[in-house]
């Protein structure tokens, strides 16, 4: 019989571990001036130094370093004052010089921690996830293997490489074990990434896209018979590329083990690769040894010794944690959960502050950007915060409160800002889209739309009010939507003996 | 006893790729042993005052700008590669790992 998910949970205890690897959006490399940009032509991003040719000469990106340091403060760690790098040996051609240079037993960062929450039976519950570890490494080239059907290495006759991510800096993150999540594994590990990621993003250190690759996880999954006490073996499992991944994954694997285990068999130290489609893992390489990489020392790079001033300077540009700062925004804007959850997602939140803080009603600065400018941007595929700037919303907002804007010259005015006409204030002035005001102007337009439909202003005249829209709408017409309604309705009541 | 053993040498050897004939391995197995003698030597000659060091220089926090330098062209950067194809280092297969 097997056991599904719930069966599984109900029987073994779930331990995670999460190693994170981000590549850092320095403009040059690691340790060579090479450019980092993603997606140019094959091979035009290397030199001498992440070709491994023989006496160059690596030297530190300083930006790189600093980087680190932001990651591992945000994420609580000691900084290392003495930390260096390593050369950790393996063959395989996606590194050219036979050894990817690394931190071992010297990182960076040590001993920090993540607290991140999750929906729990028992309602929002808060799960602390250690971090062991920040260490500074590089990025590998990538292969592609020719003559297999699938793109895979089996059955392929040869490998081609493009070494331009060859040396991009990246930072690996890696928690100790989170145990005592029980079935909630799947949900901490998804939670986990997700806050990382935030908080990557807020430091501006990475682009943190994990389906190009710039922020990659594996997890780690063992699983121990609930009360034993004790740690099973552990899988790891690579290749997952989205945050529902994550969580996919983990679910998966604890299906699998506990299968494993309930017919008996022994679960393997070994790497899996997740299958986007099935949601399952198969087995990848068996993992090499530690000692096997032959780790020493890098004797081109000497120590890195940061000055506690530095550290101190550096832990001033530590920004709020995102989840707090989602917290903070939605009850100073006393914004709906699925609202809040809508700019989250569109990644609106700093737009929507910026336009509140130039003076724009919370409300409506919500409700234009996820509304009307979102739905442009959709038309167009690109992101809202391309076609307008927060200056003209907050502006456009200011007037459509004064009165000085209805909600439909406001759109025109939008687009017309979104197609190149200039700000909202020259949009306006061009197209001369302000609401017409004067009382005067008005009345011309009211005493038309009362000549063109006498039966109707008569219905008025005596009590049919409702009667009103027919010629509100006729007014509107005429003013090419320039008037605003509730003005043009009372001047036409009162016109009529009824206001 | 060895310090170094021939199942040492030759999983050494397989880690390196570097193929040796039986002769060869025992005649390396002797040859580390001496080279590690020698190097037990130096370690008795060191101190605890001494810290362990992997640089000639006392140096630290060597670092560049965080500055794009021009790179090599594509066909500068292949010009020593025994095989190409595609703009892009060819290699023979790579078996057994993923
Ligand atoms: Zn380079």
């Amino acid at each position: 019989m097997t056991l599904d998910y719930a069966g599984a949970t109900t029987k073994y205890e779930p331990t995670l571990g999460l190693e994170v690897h981000v590549e850092l959006n320095t403009k040059s490399k690691m340790f060579c001036g090479c450019a980092t940009e993603f997606g140019a032509e094959p091979n035009t991003q290397t030199c001498p130094v992440c070709l491994g040719l023989p006496g160059a000469l690596p030297v530190v990106n300083a930006k790189a370093i600093e980087s680190s340091i932001l990651i591992g403060l945000a994420l609580n760690c000691s900084i290392a004052p003495y930390s260096r790098f390593a050369r950790k040996n393996y063959f395989y051609p996606d590194m050219p010089k036979n050894f990817q240079t690394s931190q071992f037993d010297e990182p960076i960062c040590v001993n920090g921690y993540l607290d991140v929450e999750i929906q729990t039976d028992e309602g929002q519950k808060v799960f602390r996830v250690e971090i062991e570890r920040v260490h500074m490494e590089e990025d590998t080239g990538k292969s592609l293997h020719v003559g297999g059907a699938t793109g895979r290495i089996h059955g392929a006759e040869y490998s081609l490489l493009d070494y331009n991510r060859a040396g991009i800096p990246l930072v690996e993150i890696v928690t100790r074990i989170v145990p005592g999540t029980g079935k909630y594994a799947p949900q901490v590990a998804r939670a986990y990434v997700t806050e990382l990621r935030d908080i990557l993003r807020s430091l501006g250190v990475s682009d943190v896209k994990m389906e190009q690759g710039s922020l990659r996880c594996d997890a780690n999954v063992s699983l121990a018979p609930i009360g034993s006490g004790k740690l099973g073996t552990r899988s790891e499992t690579k290749n997952v590329n989205s945050l529902r991944s994550v969580e996919r994954a983990v679910s998966g694997e604890i299906e699998r083990q506990a299968n494993r285990l309930e017919a008996g068999e022994r679960i393997i130290q070994e790497t899996r690769h997740f299958l986007e489609e099935s949601g399952q893992t198969r087995p990848g390489r068996s993992k090499e040894q530690a000692e096997d990489y032959r780790y020493f020392p890098e004797p081109d790079l000497v120590p890195v010794t940061p000055d506690a001033k530095w550290i101190e300077e550096l832990g001033t540009r530590i920004p709020e944690k995102p989840s707090v700062r989602r917290k903070r925004l939605q009850t100073q804007w006393n914004c709906p959960d699925k609202e809040m959850e809508s700019l989250v997602n569109a990644e609106l939140l700093d737009v929507v502050e910026e336009t509140i803080k130039l003076g724009a009603e919370p409300t409506r600065a919500r409700t234009w950007w996820l509304g009307e400018i979102s739905r442009l941007a959709n038309e167009k595929e690109v992101a809202p915060t391309s076609l307008i700037t927060s200056k003209d919303v907050a502006e456009i907002i200011a007037l459509i409160v004064g009165g000085d804007l209805t909600d439909k010259l406001a759109r025109q005015v939008v687009e017309g800002v979104i197609s190149g006409e200039g700000s909202a204030s020259s949009v306006i002035e061009k197209r001369g889209l302000k609401v017409v005001s004067d009382d005067s102007a008005l009345m011309t337009a009211i005493e038309a739309a009362i000549a063109a439909q006498p039966d109707t202003a008569e219905r008025i005249r005596g009590g049919n009010i409702p009667a009103a829209g027919a010629l509100i709408g006729a007014v509107m017409k005429a003013t090419g939507g320039a008037a605003d309604a509730a003005k043009v309705r009372e001047l036409l009541l009162k016109h009529l003996g009824r206001g | 006893m060895a310090a170094i053993s021939r199942d040492d040498v030759a999983h050494l050897a397989k880690l390196a790729r570097v193929e040796m004939t039986p002769d060869e391995l025992d005649h390396m197995a002797t040859e580390l042993e001496d080279i590690l003698g020698a190097v037990k030597r130096v370690q008795e000659v060191a101190t605890a005052e001494i810290a362990p060091t992997s640089h000639p220089l006392a140096m630290t926090n060597i670092f560049r700008e965080d500055v794009v330098r021009p790179s090599l062209t594509n066909e500068e950067a292949l010009s020593g590669a025994p095989a190409k194809a595609e703009d892009r280092f060819k290699v023979p297969q790579i078996l057994g790992e993923e």
